[in-house]
């Protein structure tokens, strides 16, 4: 796992979750910025997965090979479907549904840097 | 906070804060039910209780997930049951797991009242009971 680019995608992810909080604490639906900032964040959490499936083969496996693709998959496909289901809910609720995908991205983040951590050689 | 006025009371279960809720119970759906697939394909002889325990997680969040999103009055029957199993689930294995923890040498989603969760699985039963009643059927005037 790479480390600046896991740190990067966890900072940017809690900022759009206050964002998104205070959105919807402010009665907002989800703008096209809104949307436009978590598709920028799906784009940012792609490039983490693809570093790390490209890590998966030079010879350093994680223990726990089949969890490690389990969240990677879940990783890659989190902030688009909070999308989705943020643009079919066009009121504040939608915001909330967007502020808590980005308070749980973080954590799957770092399991995944816990996870990748114990290596088999 | 405009929107308990705004908001008709013949609105679909699964819209509004019910889509919120919705997203959350997707998100243990797919997190219980990973889960128990990993436990039961690799190492179900180590701790199988924990882990047939972690299989029923995973069916009654799916079993939520699903109820919310079908809507009406079958989705309601069925988010209703699956919350309850969940609400009664959370509370019986998070004291046995406190009181014997023996019996549970590996954790489920339920394990000490879902510590590992940041007790959501604890509180997320409570908002959608509570969410259910709220949205209960009434009689038109």
């Amino acid at each position: 796992m790479n480390g600046p680019l896991s740190v990067a995608t966890i900072v940017a992810s809690l900022v759009l979750a206050a964002w998104c909080l205070l959105r919807s604490a402010l009665n907002r639906p989800p703008s096209r910025f809104d949307l436009l900032a978590t598709a920028a964040l799906a784009l940012l959490v792609a490039v983490l997965v693809v570093v790390a499936v490209i890590g998966l083969f030079d010879g350093t496996r994680p223990t726990e090979t089949a969890t490690f693709a389990g969240y990677l998959v879940t990783t890659i496909a989190f902030a688009p479907t909070a999308a989705v289901l943020a643009r079919m809910e066009p009121t504040r609720w939608g915001n909330l549904i967007l502020g808590v995908a980005c308070l749980v991205l973080p954590v799957l983040v770092l399991r995944l840097a816990q996870i990748a951590e114990v290596t088999s050689g | 906070m405009a929107e308990p006025t705004t908001r008709p009371r013949d609105a679909a279960l699964g819209s509004g804060p019910g889509r919120v809720l919705l997203t959350v119970y997707l998100i243990f759906a797919v997190a219980a039910g990973a889960r128990a697939l990993v436990q039961i394909a690799t190492k179900f002889g180590e701790a199988p209780l924990a882990y047939l325990l972690s299989a029923v997680a995973a069916l009654v969040y799916i079993a939520a997930t699903v109820g919310l999103a079908v809507g009406g009055a079958r989705g309601r029957v069925i988010a209703l049951t699956g919350c309850s199993i969940e609400m009664v689930g959370v509370l019986v294995v998070g004291t046995l797991t406190v009181t014997d923890a023996a019996a549970f040498p590996d954790d489920t989603v339920w394990s000490r009242y879902g510590s590992g969760y940041g007790y959501v699985p604890l509180v997320l039963p409570l908002i959608g009971l509570w969410w259910l009643w709220h949205n209960r059927p009434r009689d038109r005037a």
